[in-house]
Order: C-alpha cells, then structure tokens, then sequence
C-alpha cells in the first residue's frame, strides 16, 4: 500500500503506563505532581507527554505578573461562596458551583507551594502577600514555570523508573476501548518515532485553542496573539474524538487588553485604579449603565462581568467613538497626588513605573517593546486598549471544555458519575483549559485542578488494574493516518514546481487562514463585530463541512509542517463544536463574548448549561440541555 | 521577525548535547541549520515573542525585532536572566534607555523539594484531601460551603 511507505519510516513505539498525562502546562503540571505521591504509594507509573520542553511549555511560558485566584481562605479573608457567586456572576449564570468549589477549597495550598518552591510573592510591610484585587496576588513571575516544572519534575523522580516525562511528542488522538479511554497515539517532531500510550487512565491538559478565529494582526504579528499560539486546541479535540460530552463549547472568551501587544489590563485596572474612557474623555462604564439593566441581575453585579465591560466598549465602537483609551497618565497622577511632599512623589513615580513595566516584562514583553517603540511614558499619555479575538479558555473568563464529574462531598447526583474531573468517558478526565464550566482557574487554579484530577485518576488504576490491549490492526490504521499528509506530499509534489501550490494538497497555514476566514465572518470575529445568527452559523457550518472533507487532503513537507496538519485539524474540531452550539442557543447571554442579532436578548429558559457529544459510531452530533443546579 | 539570530554570535551551541533555543522554544520555531552550523526562527508569523530563546541562548546571540506589520522600528527590549534576579534594558526609539532588575527566584535553581515540608494528613485515596493537605492550605481542615 502506498500510504505505509512513508509511516514505515517512523518507528512504533510502545509504552506501557498506569496514568498518562497529556500536556505540560500548570494542570499537566499539577497532575503529574499530585499522581506521582499516590502512585508511589500504590507502586504505578505516571508518565507525561509534552508537545514542548515543560520549562517552559503552556501559557505561562512568558512568566506572569500576578496569580489571579488565591482566596486567602486561612485568614478568613473570604469565603468559598464568595468566590463561587464572583464565578457564576461573570458566566452569566452559567458555571458549575461543586467544581468552582472543589478548586477554590484547595488553591491556596497550590499558591503557598510555589511560594515555598521559590517563586516570589510581594508582601506588604506586615508580611501579607499584596493583593491587586479581590483575589489577585502579586508576583515577581517571570520564573513562574520553571519553577513549578523543576517541582513538578522533583516529583515525578521520586518515582524512579515509575515516574517518566517525554518531550516533543505530539499527540494526535486517543485510543479506545469501547467508552474507555486506554491511552493515546502521538509522533515525535525530533525523531522519525511514532509513539503507542498505553495506560489505565489518561489526563487531558493541552490547553485551549487560539488562531481559531482570524487575529486582528495577520502579517508577522499573528504571533502575538493573547493566549499562546502553540495552543491550538488538543483537548477539545481528544475528548471530543474520544466521545466525551462537552460544555460551555458557545463560551469563548473576548479579553480586552492594551490594543496590538495585547499586554495585560488587570493591574491597570485593579491595583492602580485606572478607568478607560473613549475618545472624547468619557467613562463608558458611566455613561452607558442604564445598558447593565437590559442584563440583569449579571448587569449589576460587582464587579460587572467582563463580557458586559467588553459589551459597553464594543458599543463605544460601533457608534465610532474610539479609540477607546486606559488612561494611564490619570491613574499615575491621583496615585502621586497623595503623596505627602516632592520628595515621596518623586519616589511613588518611580515605583509605579517599575511596577508597570514589569508587569509587561513579567508577562507580555511585547508589549513593552510597543511602549519603547512609539515612546509612550505611561505617566504622560493614555494607551489605546481594543477587544481581542476570540480564544477558547475554560481556565479563564471562558467556559469550554468537557463535562466532568464533581467531588463526592460537593456535587449534586446529576453531576456525579464517578471519580472527581472523570469526563463521560471511562478513565479519561480533563483539567485546566480541557475541563469546562469552571472558568477563573487561571494558572494557580488550572495547577490545582490537575492535582485534583491526578489523585482521582491515580484512584481509577487502583480500582481498575486491568489493562485493555489495543487491536493490532487499529494501531496500524492510526499510525498510517497519522502520518497521511507526508504521504500525501511525497505522492504529488512532483506535479507543480510550487510546493505550496498543488491541486492535490493544501498545506496547513492555507487550511489555518481558511477555517480563520469562515470563523471571522460567519461565527462572530473581529470583523463581525462579534456579532452572529441562525443564517450566518449556518453557512459557516456548511463551509466546515467542506473543510472536514479537505482535511483528508493537508499535506506537509516534514515532522514540524505534520505537527501544524494535526493542530489545524484539532482547531477545526473546536470550531464545529462552538459553531453548533452558538446554534443551539437561541439567545443571546454574553453581548460581549457573541451577539446573536436573531435573539438579541437574555432568555431566562435558557439559564442551562448546552453540552453536546459527537458519537465515535455513529459520526452525529447530540445537542443537549443540562440544569444549572445552585449550591448556594 | 520576532526573535532572530545574529549570525556572528551563534555557535549552534557547539559545546552543548542540543542547541538551547532548539530545546526551549514551547512553538518549535527554532532550528539550526546544519550546513551553516546556525539556529534560525522559521516562522516568525508564528512567535509569540515569549524571549524563551532569548533568555535561554548562553552566546546571547539571540535578539527580538518586534513584529514588523504593528511595532515601529527601532526600540530594544534585551533582558539578561540570572540565577535569582532578571535584568532588562529598555531602549526607547527616541535613544532614552531605562533598565530594570526583578527578582525571579528565592530558592537555589534545583531545590523545589515537592512537599516543601508539609505532611500529607490522610493516605485514603477517596478522601479530598490532596498531597500536603491540610497542613499547606494553612486550616486544620478543608474549607466547606
């Protein structure tokens, strides 16, 4: 057969394991932390596997400025009620209250951990970490990752022969069982290996999906793109393939940041009590809060959801009053104001301008090279600030990701089948981005989570020590679709004397700038003005469908172009689910996040979590509604 | 072109089991091309400018030129990453510098211990507790709703 000519090159290799975890960001982190003590107990194997180096793998790779959850629960600062109501509010109403919980209960225990592991926390004089707001803390954070992987690493040694981590693999999709999860399939991109996982139970935490939509920069600064461009959407797509059901897959996440480098707003906004205004100087968070009432009771909750501080701002927009502007220079001025004399102004400006610079430094060094670049003193003149493209990021103001299983003591029946972040799938779970319905995480918490999943995951191989053999012929089957689109170059590139113009073929940046395309205008991106309905959904949903069938036609010169057909293939998965679930949703929730000018209100019949679940037999997609059940 | 390499400083890291950049890029952008014996970014339409490579290269032959389609030219961000601290050097494009020094560590590199001291209070896998719970969570127990 002429596609095993070119798979016949890689070499198939097996490795037997207890846990598989997949990813090597914060939740992949933490899993692999947490399993590798209980599995020392239990005498099991824990392996992870890494698309990159775990130093510095994931969203936190550039570093970050603050740990945005730590509750401060020891010191009686807040409750876990608070948080879950803080949570709930910014979805909309839309979150699962016993999985909030369940991070919020153990974040702090994360966050005192990297503290003690070495990562810097500021403190105040009484030697309190500094808060930047309610339940941000600020660090030095620019070792961030490292830190936590060189712990994460420590662990997995304290396993010795048990405990392994592969970098630079990619994997491309799970293997089953049935509805059991019994490992997953993957190529190396330095080695001409194609690696077999074979465990009893398998951790999802490859982060979300970005470049999905088109960015608003599409020439070199594609790269720059808010959340990581190496996130291109592996979870959703392992647990989708896999048959899971997922969630919250309409819940994508708009962030505003300052406008281009997309350097982050939550200190501007939180620890120096900047405002942003629109051009002609006013506070559009003032002038417009009658339109908060059209969302109640979100509309008026504190803080104000994000979706509605993006909806306020989009409508800025749209009547062309921007550029819409953090007025730093103000900020800095009232700060300095209340300085006592010349001498402690002259000081607090140079603290504040230290602090404002590491935060970009700490976390979005682009940023500060656009400041350098157009010579912007933040103390003298506002910076624009604009509304991302769409990101799917369950850890963060989104919701995505799969369904997964409470904890025992939190969760209500309906949201218990089994072991604590257990999708629908036997043995497989999720964390982090992967998991959904329980936004905020963030780093500490997406870390947290991991832990948690880890345990529970460690638990499932002790109460399940068989291990299911996958058939020979599916490995074979797998491996010679794996390795498709080098097959497919080999066999045509001779027939034009352009490598990327080819009848035969299309290579993935073409495929990427196509589904960014569909995404753009018919689903609700920036061109759009986030705005979408029924007849537009449709039409992108009947383009995917097209590029479904050319997915059989990517082609790539070698392993890293191969890596770059599976990420475009794993985006166009997470972009069917969400177009079918915008579908799905006759209403409009988060003006913010997507408009649907067919429904342009909120819908109280819809205060319900939409899940959906493409079925590995049959090849359909199943549209489902689930109650929304308050704890509290 | 976000991060490129200067020629004349890149060894192709030589004296190391695998080039640096090669190794840390979290995109696989870096590669080194074995007939010039140099690394290369090789999409830079796809670098995140996360300076991973810069901060890593031990010949700090590495530099970023932000990106071309939004970034005036001519500013520099450079940083220098020690073992405890990180220096970066801001050069304006009106020639103003401004240099900066945050720390980034407070343990020696290596030492994480994973249970930073802490007991783990239950050995029951179906209990809630986590590794080095309760005791790190700073409470006796769990919080409850």
């Amino acid at each position: 057969m002429k596609i095993m000519e070119k798979a016949e090159h890689f070499e198939t290799v097996m490795v037997d394991t207890d846990l598989l975890i997949l990813g090597g960001g914060m939740a992949a982190c933490g899993a692999a932390y947490e399993a590798s003590h209980w599995a020392k107990q239990h005498n099991l194997r824990v392996t992870l596997v890494d698309k990159a180096a775990m130093e510095r793998s994931g969203a936190v790779a550039m570093g970050l400025s603050a740990i945005n959850q730590y509750l401060g629960l020891k010191d009686g600062r807040n409750k876990l009620e608070d948080y879950i109501t803080y949570v709930k509010n910014d979805l909309m109403g839309i979150a699962r209250d016993d999985l909030v919980a369940n991070i919020a209960r153990h974040v702090d225990s994360s966050v005192h951990l990297f503290e003690k592991w070495g990562l810097p926390i500021w403190k105040d004089e009484q030697g309190n970490y500094v808060n930047e707001g309610r339940w941000q803390i600020m660090i030095n954070g620019e070792s961030y990752k490292p830190i936590v992987a060189e712990a994460t690493k420590n662990a997995l040694n304290e396993l010795g022969e048990n405990g392994s981590y592969y970098e630079r693999i990619f994997i491309t999709g799970p293997l089953l069982d049935g509805n059991r999860c019994i490992g997953a399939t993957g190529f190396s991109v330095r080695e001409n290996k194609f690696y077999v996982f074979k465990a009893k139970s398998v951790i999802a935490a490859m982060g979300g999906a970005v470049h999905v939509f088109r960015p608003r920069s599409d020439g070199e600064g594609m790269g720059r793109s808010w959340y990581p461009p190496f996130n291109s959407g592996a979870s959703a797509y392992f647990t989708l393939k896999a048959g899971a059901e997922m969630t919250c897959q309409e819940i994508r996440f708009v962030p505003v940041r300052f406008k281009d480098a997309y350097g982050p707003v939550g200190a501007w906004f939180l620890l120096f009590k900047s405002q942003a205004t629109n051009a002609l100087g006013e506070n559009y968070m003032e002038t417009r809060a009658d339109e908060l009432k059209n969302w109640l009771p979100y509309g008026t909750a504190k803080p104000t959801p994000a979706n509605l501080r993006n909806y306020l701002m989009m409508l800025e927009v749209q009547e062309g009053k921007h550029p819409i502007y953090m007025r730093t220079e103000e900020a800095i001025q009232n700060i300095v104001r209340m300085s006592s004399d010349e001498e402690s102004a002259r000081k607090t400006l140079k603290r504040l301008g230290n602090e404002a610079w590491e935060d970009f430094l700490d976390m979005t060094i682009s940023q500060a090279l656009l400041w350098a670049s157009t010579n912007v003193k933040p103390e003298e003149k506002p910076s624009e600030i604009a509304a991302c493209e769409p990101y799917f990021i369950g850890s963060h103001s989104g919701g995505s990701g799969a369904w997964v299983s409470g904890p025992e003591d939190l969760a209500p029946p309906d949201y218990r089948w089994g072991y604590p972040n257990m999708t629908t799938v036997q043995g497989l779970y999720a964390a982090g981005d992967a998991s959904g319905a329980s936004s905020h995480k963030f780093s500490s918490g997406s870390f947290t989570e991991g832990r948690i999943a880890g345990k529970a995951a460690i638990s499932f191989c002790v109460d399940h020590p068989g291990m299911a053999e996958p058939p020979e012929e599916k490995i074979i089957e797998i491996k010679e679709n794996t390795f498709k689109p080098l097959q497919t170059f080999d066999q045509h590139k001779e027939y034009t004397n352009n490598t990327n113009v080819n009848p035969h073929f299309i290579k993935p940046h073409m495929f990427m700038f196509r589904l960014q395309k569909i995404m753009d205008e018919y689903a609700g991106g920036v061109s759009s003005l986030f705005r979408t309905s029924r007849p537009l959904l449709e039409k992108g949903l009947e383009f995917l469908q097209f590029m479904k069938e050319d997915a059989e036609k990517l082609a790539a010169e070698d392993s890293n172009e191969l890596m770059r057909c599976w990420e475009n293939i794993h985006r166009l998965w997470q972009a069917e689910s969400h177009i079918r679930t915008m579908l799905f949703r006759e209403e409009t929730r988060w003006p913010g996040y997507y408009f649907r000018t067919d429904f342009p209100t909120m819908d109280k019949n819809w205060r319900c979590f939409v899940n959906c679940r493409w079925d590995p037999e049959s090849d359909e997609w199943e549209m489902m509604r689930k109650e929304v059940i308050d704890l509290i | 072109m976000p991060s490129f390499v200067i020629t004349q400083k890149c060894d192709g890291c030589k004296a190391l089991d695998r080039t640096a950049c090669q190794y840390i890029c979290p995109n696989d952008l870096m590669v080194l091309d074995r007939e010039t014996g140099k690394a290369y970014n090789r999409a830079p339409e796809m670098c995140w400018e996360c300076y991973s490579c810069v901060k890593i290269c031990p010949t700090q032959a590495i530099e970023v030129r932000g990106y071309a389609d939004f970034i005036p030219m001519g500013a520099v961000v450079h940083p220098m990453r020690g073992t405890d601290h990180i220096l970066w050097t801001v050069k304006f494009r009106d020639g103003q510098v401004q240099r900066f020094k945050f720390p980034i560590r407070t343990t020696q590199e290596g030492k994480a211990n994973p249970d930073a001291g802490y007991p783990t209070g239950t050995e029951d896998l179906k209990s809630p507790l986590l590794r080095t719970e309760p005791d790190s969570t700073g409470m006796s127990d769990l919080a409850k709703i």
